[in-house]
């Protein structure tokens, strides 16, 4: 229980320790501390950044995939649209088309026929004319009454 | 354990003896010395295997449970040094883990230790009768321990004041406060010597009474014969309480005086 010199000995001892502690202990340890405290910080920092890149990123998405869709809406009305026009014009263009070929079709009947009656009065002239020589061949001069033959011809 | 020629007082007085080796004031108590120098190498040597392989990774259990220490001693030191300081914190942390390890001996049964040293010592022939040797194996028991403790933050104490407020400014706070009139300086004198004197002497007297009540009581308790079980099963775990918060105390109180010391008023 006497103060002695235990005393000096515990406190060169004490000295010797608080000394290597401080040297070999306390630094690395507490770095090591410091360094997984950083890092874990880091880490969650990256984490949340993450997240927030991530609803970015759905946002985005959901932004662009609503356009598509929009696009692709007027697209469709637009070729809607477009196809109803083109059908239209088809139609009418067949319309006219039938009519211009039902009008030349007319006109070809009608010079057709007009030829035809050409040919077939001309026919009959002769005819009438052979039929009407035959009846009086032996009772009219050929010359003296073909003007009245050629009268006849005319009004067929 | 009282042997059949022992009086009780006679146990309780060879339990509180140190042994100690030469005479008047150079004697040395070579059970102090040794357990407390014993622990303190364990301290480091265990604490140094983690620092040697510490890295900002995953932790192991051990490394783990140092960390926790560390931690703890940092914000104790966080909380009242404000400052930069590369000695405090390992030094807080070398107080409360040594002084928690040589207090932790007090939990040891207060008669294997002593028993094993004297029948070790009478067979290897140290001496002729067991009862010659003497082995006190609580360190914080033993007053030139808690006062070589407290004596050193003393000096730190002085050290920080002179570091940091210049010889003048602890010249002039030992004699300006807490009265600001130079006919009042002796009195001042007189107050704040009592008050700086006042701090290494309560830090070892408080760890050393603790220790030493606690001490006594498990050697009462171990002279009750079979009931001393449970006595000393119920007395080690409020102990344990005892051991922590002196430790602890020894510590704060430690970083308290030294940003006391460092920081202007």
């Amino acid at each position: 229980m006497n103060i002695n010199a235990t005393l000096i000995g515990q406190t060169i001892a004490f000295i010797v320790f608080v000394w290597f502690c401080m040297k070999f202990v306390w630094p690395p340890i507490i770095n090591a501390i410091e360094e997984r405290q950083k890092k874990i910080a880091d880490g969650l920092n990256a984490g949340e950044r993450a997240q927030k890149d991530l609803e970015k990123a759905q946002q985005e998405i959901a932004e662009q995939l609503k356009e598509a869709k929009q696009q692709a809406a007027e697209i469709i009305e637009q070729s809607k649209k477009r196809g109803a026009k083109i059908v239209e014009e088809e139609t009418q263009r067949g319309h006219e088309e039938r009519e211009k070929i039902v009008a030349s079709g007319h006109e070809e009947v009608t010079a057709e026929r007009n030829r035809v009656r050409e040919e077939l009065r001309k026919q009959v002239a002769v005819l009438a004319v052979s039929g009407a020589q035959k009846i009086i061949e032996r009772e009219i001069d050929k010359d003296a009454h073909s003007d009245i033959v050629e009268k006849l011809v005319a009004e067929l | 354990m009282i042997s059949g020629e022992q009086t009780p007082t006679q146990y309780i007085q060879h339990h509180l003896q140190n042994w100690t080796v030469g005479e008047g004031f150079w004697a040395v108590n070579v059970d102090t010395i040794f357990w407390s120098v014993l622990l303190g190498v364990l301290f480091l040597w265990s604490f140094r295997r983690v620092a040697k392989k510490s890295s900002a990774g995953v932790p192991g259990k051990w490394q783990c449970f140092v960390e926790m220490i560390v931690e703890f001693v940092d914000n104790s030191v966080k909380e009242s040094f404000h400052g930069k300081d590369k000695l405090i914190a390992p030094l807080a942390l070398t107080i409360f883990v040594w002084i928690f390890l040589m207090n932790v001996m007090d939990l040891i049964p207060v008669d294997w230790l002593p028993t094993a040293a004297m029948y070790g010592g009478y067979w290897l022939g140290f001496v002729d009768d067991p009862h010659d040797v003497y082995m006190k194996v609580v360190p914080t028991t033993d007053l030139n321990t808690t006062f070589a403790l407290s004596l050193s933050v003393f000096a730190l104490i002085i050290i920080y004041s002179i570091k940091y407020k210049g010889v003048k400014g602890f010249a002039k706070e030992m004699t300006f406060t807490p009265f600001n009139h130079w006919a009042l300086i002796p009195v001042n004198f007189v107050l704040e010597s009592i008050t700086l004197l006042a701090k290494p002497a309560s830090l070892a007297l408080r760890l050393f009474g603790n220790l030493y009540a606690g001490e006594l009581i498990f050697i009462l308790i171990a002279m009750i014969g079979f009931w001393q079980l449970p006595a000393h099963f119920a007395w080690a775990v409020f102990h344990i309480l005892v051991i922590t918060l002196q430790a602890f105390i020894f510590m704060m109180l430690t970083i308290v005086y030294l940003s006391m010391a460092s920081s202007e008023h």
